[in-house]
């Protein structure tokens, strides 16, 4: 007989998943519009888990389900930016399906399943588990991409972002199948012990396809040819959402995958890595330059972003992850900000995302344009606000481990890539004023403030994401 | 052993005849024909590994539903196969690279894993002798699997509701016989005179 699966280190999960189920029968069966509804009660089990998440912080470390399903600190730290950079832009598409008078409420249910899927990848402690929850958040996420079926360029990117996700999932599997084959084990903890000692050439093989089929998923570059299309077509606050949660889950499963069962491997994978951090830095810095709309713009200066994160995951050791940690918490921040100020981006009830619609926000609407300028400077990492120190802390992770040319090379592309952030502020700032915007909603404002005031006065009290990112980053290296 | 020997090189030479057919037949129908003659016989070489129960799941997941579905796509689609192929010569040179790099790796990853006896020790996977196929995987996926099992439901669950969303339109004005209503009509049940060409 075996024993039963300890079920409360999967306590937000199982929630989420029982939650989602009742939320599309309450979907179902409610008389009238339920997209409201359904919306709210997404958000609200979404806050539920993130306690239930906190609540099981202060346990140890431990696994369940036959070891595929892991808890430490580690995914402690990961779930809770997932689930509040999930809740956060479903409260943005809230407000914007409204605006739209799309009355879908299968939108919230698909979201609350993608983020259950993206828990499941923090929490993978196994090839299959991660798999599979990778694969349910994919699969959600390419149905919300095409959501609005009625426009060209909407199903256009959701059928884009399909075929190439198959693809790279694809891959995955083909390079899963290859490590499992040569090592006969799909479980983390065996699979970092076998490895120790012997090392076949199938497993490499294996992990570079593993690696390629992540790397799509967080949009580096080499893997990055998605990325544009799909923000551009999506819906603004699709791309929102893409822009957040799955970009830390993934680079969160990526940290864990790679330091975990393949850390004696590093010798192997540490180039590959190197080269993918600096294409993502060249290719985000200098693919935004041309941009005129604003969620391509967004689009590329994400896959800058995720460069300069792996930078963290190149050093490989605990200070690059804490630096990654760090670094994931301040982009949710930034981007949460960016993103509502564009959702907030109409005029008589039209929604634009041209940059040069921004033309003399600051004498229409000065706070926003405050704010935008806020986020603007802190992505291109100007010191006193937040980015400043994201770029830091991985910069200074490289450096102590030796790897000046990749700091070099970071601070480098960081100088081109303020080009295009500044050249927003100036459009705001200098331009001639076109008409001014309709007042955002009052979700948005608030949003916008949090947002404003982490990125601006991070620097007064940086303590506590720093200590929380430190015991996480220790605990992914414990054993 | 001869006879398992033939039988494999006999499943294997026509799954990869038929694969090349597939992607070489002018008629996309003849295509997933193709197709399927690929699946029966992978089928084959799954019972030749002793794995009964994949093989049966191949045939009637994959020849049963997959394929007919496919056929039932291709036949509505109307596919023009001599416009697919523009351009087919200029992508021809960049496949085969691609292609000759991913078989040299084969061959190096296969050859380590002969030249390398150790590697037999580190193999996890029994097979078990004594029982089924079906014995065996019931026995595991609702007990040691049971995480995976029921988030692959969930992946399929998505799947149903990505598809539904996509593609249910609700259609104003279409008349529905509602048995239930009908029925629960009770004695307000009348008889009317409807004149000829005026309705009700």
């Amino acid at each position: 007989m075996t024993s039963l699966a300890n079920l409360s280190l999967a306590a937000p999960e199982l929630l989420m998943a029982a939650a989602g189920l009742v939320l599309l029968m309450i979907g179902v069966y409610q008389k009238g519009d339920a997209t409201r509804l359904v919306g709210w009660l997404a958000v609200l089990v979404m806050v539920v888990a993130g306690v239930l998440v906190l609540k099981g912080a202060g346990t140890d470390a431990g696994t369940t389900f036959k070891g595929m399903f892991v808890t430490d600190a580690f995914a402690v730290y990961a779930k809770v930016m997932v689930l509040g950079a999930s809740a956060l832009s479903l409260i943005l598409s809230l407000g914007w399906l409204a605006q739209e008078e799309i009355k879908k409420f299968e939108y919230s249910v698909l979201v609350l399943f993608a983020t259950l899927g993206m828990l499941m990848m923090v929490s993978a402690n196994d090839l299959m588990s991660l798999y599979i929850g990778l694969e349910l958040q994919s699969l959600a996420l390419y149905v919300v991409a095409s959501f609005k079926r009625d426009s060209v360029k909407s199903t256009e990117a959701g059928l884009k972002y399909f075929v190439l996700g198959s693809v790279a999932s694809g891959m995955m599997l083909y390079g899963m199948s290859m490590i499992y084959g040569f090592s006969g084990t799909t479980n983390f903890e065996v699979l970092a012990e076998v490895l120790s000692e012997h090392q076949a050439t199938g497993v490499v093989v294996g992990l570079v396809f593993v690696m390629a089929g992540l790397a799509f998923k967080v949009s580096a570059a080499p893997f990055h040819m998605w990325t544009p299309d799909v923000y551009e077509g999506a819906p603004t606050p699709v791309t929102a959402f893409f822009a957040l949660a799955p970009k830390i889950a993934a680079i969160a499963l990526f940290v864990r995958v790679m330091t975990g069962p393949f850390a004696d491997l590093i010798g192997a994978w540490q180039q590959v890595m190197w080269i993918i951090a600096v294409l993502s830095m060249i290719v985000g810095s200098f693919g935004a330059i041309g941009q005129q709309n604003i969620k391509r713009l967004m689009a590329y200066s994400s896959i800058g972003h995720m460069g300069y994160a792996l930078i963290g995951l190149v050093v490989g050791n605990e200070e690059g992850v804490q630096g990654i940690l760090i670094y994931l918490a301040i982009y949710v921040f930034m981007n949460i900000g960016a993103f509502a100020i564009i959702l907030s981006m109409r005029q008589k009830g039209r929604a634009l995302e041209g940059i040069s619609d921004l033309a003399g926000l600051s004498k229409t609407s000065p706070l926003m344009a405050a704010a935008l300028a806020i986020f603007m400077f802190s992505m291109a990492g100007i010191p006193p606000m937040a980015g400043f120190f994201g770029k830091f802390y991985v910069f200074i992770s490289a450096v102590h481990a030796g790897m000046y040319w990749l700091a070099v090379i970071g601070v480098l592309t960081s100088v081109v890539g303020a080009y295009y952030y500044l050249r927003i502020v100036k459009v705001m700032y200098f331009d001639e004023p076109t008409e001014a915007f309709d007042t955002p909603r009052l979700a948005n404002r608030v949003i916008l403030l949090v947002a404003g005031v982490f990125t601006l006065f991070y620097i007064v009290y940086p303590s506590p994401l720093l200590l929380t990112a430190q015991a996480a980053a220790k605990s992914l290296f414990a054993y | 052993m001869i006879i398992a020997g033939l039988a494999f090189y006999l499943f294997a030479i026509i799954a990869v005849a038929a694969a090349v057919m597939v992607i070489t037949a002018r008629n996309p129908v003849h295509s997933v024909l193709w197709l399927i003659l690929v699946f029966f016989n992978a089928a084959g070489l799954f019972l030749l590994l002793q794995a009964e129960f994949l093989a049966m799941t191949l045939v009637v997941v994959y020849v049963g539903a997959v394929a007919v579905l496919f056929l039932f796509v291709v036949m509505m689609l109307d596919l023009n196969t001599q416009v697919l192929r523009e351009g087919l010569a200029e992508y021809v040179p960049l496949g085969a690279v691609i292609g000759l790099i991913l078989l040299v790796e084969i061959a190096t990853v296969g050859g380590s894993w002969l030249l390398s006896p150790e590697m037999e020790q580190v193999r996890g996977a029994v097979a078990r002798t004594d029982i089924t196929n079906t014995q065996a995987l019931g026995n595991l996926i609702y007990t040691d699997y049971v995480y995976l099992f029921q988030a692959a439901g969930l992946v399929l669950l998505v799947a149903m509701i990505g598809s539904i969303m996509l593609t249910h339109r609700v259609r104003p004005g279409v008349k529905k016989q509602k048995v239930a209503e009908q029925l629960a009509r009770g004695r307000t049940v009348e008889v009317k005179k409807v004149p000829t060409r005026g309705g009700i």
